[in-house]
C-alpha cells in the first residue's frame, strides 16, 4: 500500500494545495493502485509515509511549519528515501534558508542545497516550464527569489513566469520534486501526477483519460501562445 | 478650509456628476467609477468634503458586504446614500456621495481599501464581518489584510467611532481589539481556515464549539453584544430576524447590519421588519429566466462564499449550475477551487459554465461529482424545476445580463 500524506494542510494550504493529494489519490484510485491519504495537522507527529505533499502558505505559518518540521522525523525519513513534492513556501522550506516579510532570514531544514532571498517584487501570474519533452503549466505567487548551489538541478527551465530566477523553476533531487506552480499543479498537470506515482509505486502505468487532460492541453495552448 | 478648497471641492462634485451622466448616455457602463477619479484628480480629499457632516456606516470584509450594505441602507428607515453597484473604492465612494445629500451614508468598501476610507471618511460605524482567502494573487496574504486594518484602527483609536466587528473570527478580533469602542458580535462563522494559526504568535488556534483560544493569551471576546443563535438578541433585546433571502450566512450578515443601525439609534424592531423585506440585493438571490429555464443566481466568489452558498442548495438531486472566470476582477488563479468543498455536491448533475469550465470540471471529477461541459448554452435541457446557478463575479455580472427578470 502506498501512503501519501499531506503535511500541515492548515499551515500550508493557501493556494488549492489540497488538490494535489486529491488529484494523486483519484488517479491512483481509477487505476485500482491500493493508496491511502492522510491529512497531518499542526498538532500532529509527522507519519509514516511514502510521499509527502508540501504546500505554500503565508509567512507566518511557514516559518512555523519549517519550526514543527526541525523538530520532528521529517528530514530523516526524507534522508531515508521518501518522497515529496513542495510547492512554494513548501519548497523553501526544504531549503537552507529562507526569507519573510520583512527579510528575516529563517533556517530551512536544510535537505537541499538551495537558498532563497527576497525577490525584488513579488512574482505573481501564470507560469509554464519546461521539463524534459513535457511542458508544466500553472500559477506563481511568491516573494521569494531561489538559488540552486552545488550539483542541485532546476526542475524546469521558464516559458512563462518567473519561477526561482526567471530562467529556472524548483529543482528535482532523487526523491523530490519542487516547482513555484502552487496548488494543484498535480491536478493540472497529470503526466506530472503519473510521473510522481509511479516513481512512488515502482509502477508503470497505463494512460488515464480524464477531463484533466482537456485543462491541460488548453492551459498549454494559453501559456505558450 | 479655504475658500478655495471649496470651491475646488464644488468644480471636483460637479465634475463627477457630468462624467458619470455622460458615460451613461453613451453607454459605456454605470459612470460611477470614471467620474469619481475625475473628481478626485481635481480634489483629492474630494471623499473627506463630501462625508463632512454625514452620518457614515463603512462594511467590509471578504463576504457579505454588498449585502450587509444593503440590509443597512434597508433598515434605516430614511434616505441613505450608498454605493450599490459594487464599486467599493475610493472613486466609487465619491460617486456614490456627489449623488445625494442625505445625512446617512452607508458604504461598502473594499479590504485593502478600508485603512484609508476610515482616515478620509470619519465613519460614525466601521462594520467589520470577516477575513479569509480571495484573490491571493491580488492581496496576497490575508494575514497582512488583518494587520493592516490593526494598524489603522490604532491610528485612528477614536472612542466616537463604534466598530462592529464579529468575534467568531480571530483574524477580525486581531484587528478590532485595538479599537477605543467595539460592539463584538458573535454570529455563527463557518469557514476557519484562514484562522487556524494564531495572528499574535503563529501557534495553532484551538477552536470548542463556537469558542476560540491560544495558548499565547489572544481568545475569542467575552464582552458580547450581539449573539445570534435559533434567536437574534442584540444589548438584550430580542429582534424577530426572519429573512426573505436565503443561506445561514445572510442571518450573520443582517445580525451585523442590525448591530451597526442600533448603534446609531436606529429602533432595532421597526429596522428588522424593513430587512426581513428585502428579496435580493443587486441581482442576488434573484430568479431570473433564460432561454426557458428559470434560475436562482447566487453569487460565491471565494471558498468561503462558496461554501455557504453550497449549503443553501436543496438537498435533492436537482441540476446546479456553476458558472467559473478568472478574469482580474475575479482573480487571475482559479487555484481557490481547491479549497471549495464541491465534495458536497455528490448526487447532482453540475453544468460547467464560464472561461475556466474545464478547471471547474477537473475540480469536480476529482471531487466524483457529475458534471456536464458546456460548450454551448443551447443545448442544455430545459428543466420544470428553478435550478440554482452558482457564479463567480464577472460571471454573475454576465449572467444577470443575458437573462430577464
Ligand atoms: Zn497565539
Amino acid at each position: 500500500m502506498t501512503t501519501i500524506c499531506v503535511l500541515y494542510p492548515d499551515l500550508l494550504g493557501t493556494y488549492g494545495d489540497g488538490g494535489n493529494g486529491l488529484a494523486m489519490l483519484e488517479r491512483a484510485r481509477r487505476r485500482g493502485l491500493d493508496a491511502t491519504l492522510v491529512r497531518a495537522g499542526l498538532n500532529d507527529e509527522v507519519p509514516d509515509a511514502d510521499l509527502y505533499l508540501l504546500g505554500g502558505g503565508e509567512d507566518g505559518p511557514q516559518s512555523l511549519a519549517a519550526d514543527l518540521l526541525r523538530r520532528s522525523s521529517f528530514a530523516s525519513r526524507v534522508r531515508d528515501g521518501a518522497y515529496v513534492v513542495a510547492v512554494c513556501a513548501g519548497l523553501q522550506i526544504l531549503g537552507l534558508t529562507f526569507c519573510v516579510e520583512g527579510n528575516e532570514e529563517f533556517e530551512g531544514l536544510g535537505l537541499v542545497d538551495v537558498v532563497t532571498s527576497r525577490g525584488e517584487r513579488r512574482s505573481v501570474g501564470e507560469l509554464a516550464t519546461r521539463v524534459g519533452s513535457q511542458l508544466l503549466v500553472g500559477f506563481e505567487n511568491h516573494g521569494g527569489r531561489t538559488t540552486l548551489h552545488g550539483a542541485v538541478e532546476p526542475f524546469g527551465t521558464i516559458v512563462k513566469g518567473r519561477g526561482n530566477d526567471a530562467k529556472n523553476d524548483g529543482y528535482r533531487t532523487k526523491n523530490i520534486w519542487a516547482t513555484y506552480a502552487h496548488g494543484p499543479v498535480l491536478a493540472m498537470n497529470p503526466w506530472f501526477c503519473d510521473e510522481v506515482l509511479a516513481t512512488v509505486t515502482g509502477q508503470e502505468l497505463e494512460p488515464l483519460a480524464s477531463v484533466a487532460d482537456l485543462l491541460y492541453q488548453e492551459r498549454c495552448r494559453v501559456l505558450s501562445s | 478650509m479655504g475658500k478655495s478648497a471649496n470651491l475646488r471641492d464644488g468644480v471636483a462634485s460637479a465634475a463627477v456628476r457630468a462624467v458619470n451622466r455622460i458615460s451613461r448616455m453613451t453607454g459605456r457602463g454605470s459612470g460611477t467609477v470614471v467620474g469619481g477619479r475625475v473628481g478626485m484628480k481635481i480634489s483629492p480629499n474630494l471623499v473627506t468634503s463630501l462625508s463632512r457632516g454625514r452620518t457614515v456606516v463603512l462594511v467590509s470584509g471578504t463576504n457579505g458586504k454588498t449585502t450587509t450594505t444593503s440590509m443597512i441602507v434597508a433598515g434605516w428607515g430614511v434616505p441613505v446614500t450608498t454605493n450599490q453597484t459594487g464599486a467599493n473604492m475610493p472613486a466609487g465612494h465619491v460617486a456614490a456621495l456627489v449623488t445625494s445629500t442625505s445625512s446617512q451614508a452607508a458604504l461598502e468598501v473594499d479590504e485593502a481599501w478600508l485603512p484609508e476610507t476610515l482616515a478620509k471618511t470619519r465613519p460614525r460605524v466601521v462594520v467589520l464581518l470577516n477575513l479569509s482567502r480571495d484573490q491571493l494573487d491580488r492581496a496576497n496574504e490575508v494575514r497582512q489584510m488583518a494587520e493592516r486594518w490593526r494598524k489603522a484602527l490604532e491610528v485612528h483609536n477614536d472612542p466616537d467611532v463604534v466598530v462592529v466587528a464579529n468575534a467568531s473570527d480571530p483574524l477580525v478580533v486581531y484587528a478590532a481589539e485595538v479599537a477605543a469602542n467595539v460592539l463584538w458580535c458573535d454570529v455563527p462563522t463557518t469557514w476557519l481556515a484562514d484562522a487556524v494559526s494564531c495572528p499574535k504568535c503563529t501557534l495553532g488556534i484551538s477552536h470548542v464549539g463556537s469558542q476560540w483560544h491560544c495558548s499565547c493569551g489572544f481568545a475569542k471576546p467575552t464582552k458580547i453584544t450581539t449573539v445570534l443563535g435559533d434567536e437574534l438578541v442584540i444589548d438584550d433585546v430580542t429582534v424577530a430576524l426572519d429573512l426573505s433571502i436565503p443561506g445561514d450566512f445572510n442571518r450573520s450578515n443582517a445580525a451585523m447590519a442590525l448591530t451597526a443601525l442600533h448603534s446609531v439609534g436606529v429602533e432595532l424592531n421597526e429596522a428588522v421588519v424593513r430587512i426581513n423585506a428585502v428579496q435580493s440585493v443587486v441581482g442576488r438571490f434573484s430568479v431570473r429566466r433564460w432561454n426557458g429555464h428559470v434560475l436562482r443566481l447566487l453569487l460565491a466568489k471565494n471558498p468561503s462564499g462558496f461554501e455557504a452558498m453550497l449549503a443553501t442548495l436543496a438537498n435533492d438531486s436537482s441540476d446546479v449550475w456553476v458558472a467559473i472566470n478568472a478574469r482580474i476582477a475575479d482573480g487571475r488563479d482559479p487555484s481557490w477551487l481547491y479549497d471549495v468543498p464541491f465534495e458536497k455536491l455528490r448526487g447532482h448533475r453540475v453544468y460547467c459554465f464560464g472561461d475556466r469550465r474545464l478547471d471547474l470540471a477537473t475540480r469536480l471529477d476529482y471531487a466524483q461529482v457529475e458534471f456536464v461541459i458546456v460548450e454551448d448554452d443551447a443545448q442544455v435541457p430545459v428543466s420544470k424545476e428553478t435550478i440554482s446557478l452558482l457564479a463567480n463575479y464577472t460571471a454573475f455580472s454576465d449572467w444577470l445580463e443575458k437573462s430577464e427578470p
